[in-house]
């Protein structure tokens, strides 16, 4: 009995995971049908881009004053306080920053995406656009998936750069150090090879989280349910992505670096 | 391509042996349908009898298993993603709750199909074309307004007038009078006598609302369980004795 349930499950997730692989191809295959939702993609870019900006100041400045605060007397016992700010950036710039800024990405925009996308759904206006002879995966899908792609690595870049600042308030708590002082030893063990993987990494979490917000909108078939979980999926599904994604990274920079 | 082709002998919709199921449910059994130009069909059911699954499968929206649907002498069915979207632009849909955008005002919601539809059409003459529409479905006082700020029956008029922006020659109608108080669905169903006579169009209606059907209706047919089980005009469905199809004149 259990077997028989547990290969209904593993269908149903096999399916899933088709429809996904289709959905995917579909969207790209719409990216470069002309025209061009140029004034959508603005208004997606400005939505999860810029309306972002005050949630990742806030959290990118505690992650790297809490970073500096927490590490700074473990460095100072093995008088290695100096280290503290090359530190802390590169493991900002490699993962923490990526990875928190991503997760929260796929909170606050992921989750508005499936609540969107799922509730235009069960009103019909995907429907109503479908049948007015205007391509809903274009104009609702494909929008907003290049949005989160372009936008995100902005974020993460912006985020890096306040968690830096949240670093400098943290060591001159009890170092009296000058900003550029500061920066300049941040950077000091930085390279190309740290940045270019980890900014690549943000384009495809981007990806990923538009995609499948997308996904769990636009395929949502519950009624008002269907919207609470689409929603939901849309977080959890980004999220678990978001941690799919890096080991995948990871594994990678590894082998090619 | 001229997907309407003028050579159909006025025949817009034909609908031959059509099936369709919802997983082990049969939603749709053996349907046959001819629709002439011009001509104002009803079809009557109770809920769930699959009245708007049948109108979804003419326009494409769903797939039926079995049967051909002809539109235009276009077989909707095999059609591909562009020839049928290029065909839709003659297929007007009005939803059930209206469907409009709802990051969109009322006049927004009319340009949004028209500016993809007709990139040739100047800005003056698609605003002069929006205002002229939404005049005749009476929102033009309405035309800043967003939908929450509408009622039932404006969003219903406002749908329509969407609809009517391209210019279509078949309107489906899915429920236009339902939640409606009697006096809003009155007028609404004074309004789709209104569209046909000033834009020339062809219309499927599907409602289980009696007097809605017979204020518009030139011909009806009444479904049950998915299937076609009567079809005629008021009279003539009237004289039937069937307690389902007796049920809708009473």
């Amino acid at each position: 009995m259990y077997s028989g349930i547990l290969r209904g499950k593993l269908k149903d997730f096999l399916v899933e995971i088709a429809n996904m692989a289709s959905f995917t191809i579909l969207t790209v295959k719409y990216i470069f049908r002309r025209p061009f939702e140029f004034s959508e993609f603005r208004r997606q870019s400005f939505e999860a881009g810029y309306k972002s900006f005050s949630l990742i100041s806030i959290t990118a400045l505690i992650m790297g004053l809490v970073l500096t605060i927490q590490t700074r007397p473990t460095m100072a016992e093995f008088g290695a306080e100096s280290w503290v700010p090359t530190m802390v950036f590169i493991s900002v710039v490699i993962e923490i920053g990526p990875v928190i800024t991503a997760l929260l990405f796929a909170g606050k925009v992921g989750s508005r995406i499936g609540a969107e996308l799922s509730s235009m759904r069960v009103t019909e206006q995907i429907d109503a656009m479908e049948v007015s002879g205007v391509y809903p995966m274009k104009y609702l899908v494909v929008t907003r998936v290049l949005a989160t792609t372009f936008m995100l690595p902005v974020l993460v870049i912006y985020a890096d750069f306040m968690a830096l600042l949240g670093s400098y308030i943290g060591f001159t708590l009890h170092n009296n150090i000058s900003l550029w002082l500061f920066i300049r030893e941040a950077f000091d063990e930085l390279y190309f090879a740290d940045i270019i993987p980890a900014t690549i990494k943000t384009f495809i979490f981007g990806f990923f989280i538009g995609i499948l917000s997308c996904y769990m909108g636009y395929t949502t078939n519950k009624g008002a349910e269907g919207v609470g979980m689409a929603t939901n999926s849309a977080v959890i599904m980004s999220s678990l992505s978001i941690f799919i994604i890096d080991l995948i990274a990871v594994q990678l920079t590894q082998i090619i670096l | 391509m001229n997907l309407v082709t003028e050579t159909y002998n006025r025949l817009v919709i034909k609908i031959t042996n059509l099936n369709k199921w919802f997983g082990e449910n049969k939603v749709l059994s053996d349907i046959n349908l001819k629709l002439s130009e011009d001509e104002n069909l009803v079809i009557l059911g109770r809920s769930g009898v699959g009245k708007s699954v049948l109108i979804k499968c003419i326009v494409g929206l769903e797939k039926a298993e079995e049967g051909r649907i002809e539109v235009f002498g276009n077989d909707i069915q095999q059609m591909g993603e562009f020839a049928l979207n290029k065909l839709r632009k003659n297929i007007g849909f009005l939803f059930q709750g209206g469907a409009l955008y709802d990051s969109m005002t009322v006049e927004e919601n009319l340009l949004f199909p028209l500016k993809r539809n007709a990139p040739d059409l100047n800005e003056k003459d698609k605003n002069e074309l929006v205002e002229d529409v939404l005049d005749s479905v009476g929102l033009l006082d309405a035309k800043l307004k967003m939908p929450s700020e509408l009622s039932g029956g404006m969003k219903k008029r406002a749908g329509l007038a969407r609809t009517l922006v391209l210019k279509p020659k078949i309107i489906l109608y899915d429920e236009p009078t339902t939640g409606l108080d009697p006096f809003t669905a009155q007028g609404i169903s004074e309004l789709i006598i209104k569209v046909k006579k000033r834009y020339n169009t062809t219309s499927i209606l599907v409602t289980h609302d009696m007097k809605c059907a017979r204020t518009t209706a030139d011909r009806m047919i009444i479904m049950d369980e998915g299937k076609i089980i009567a079809r005629g005009n008021y009279k003539e469905l009237q004289k039937i004795d069937n307690e389902i199809i007796n049920g809708f004149f009473r």
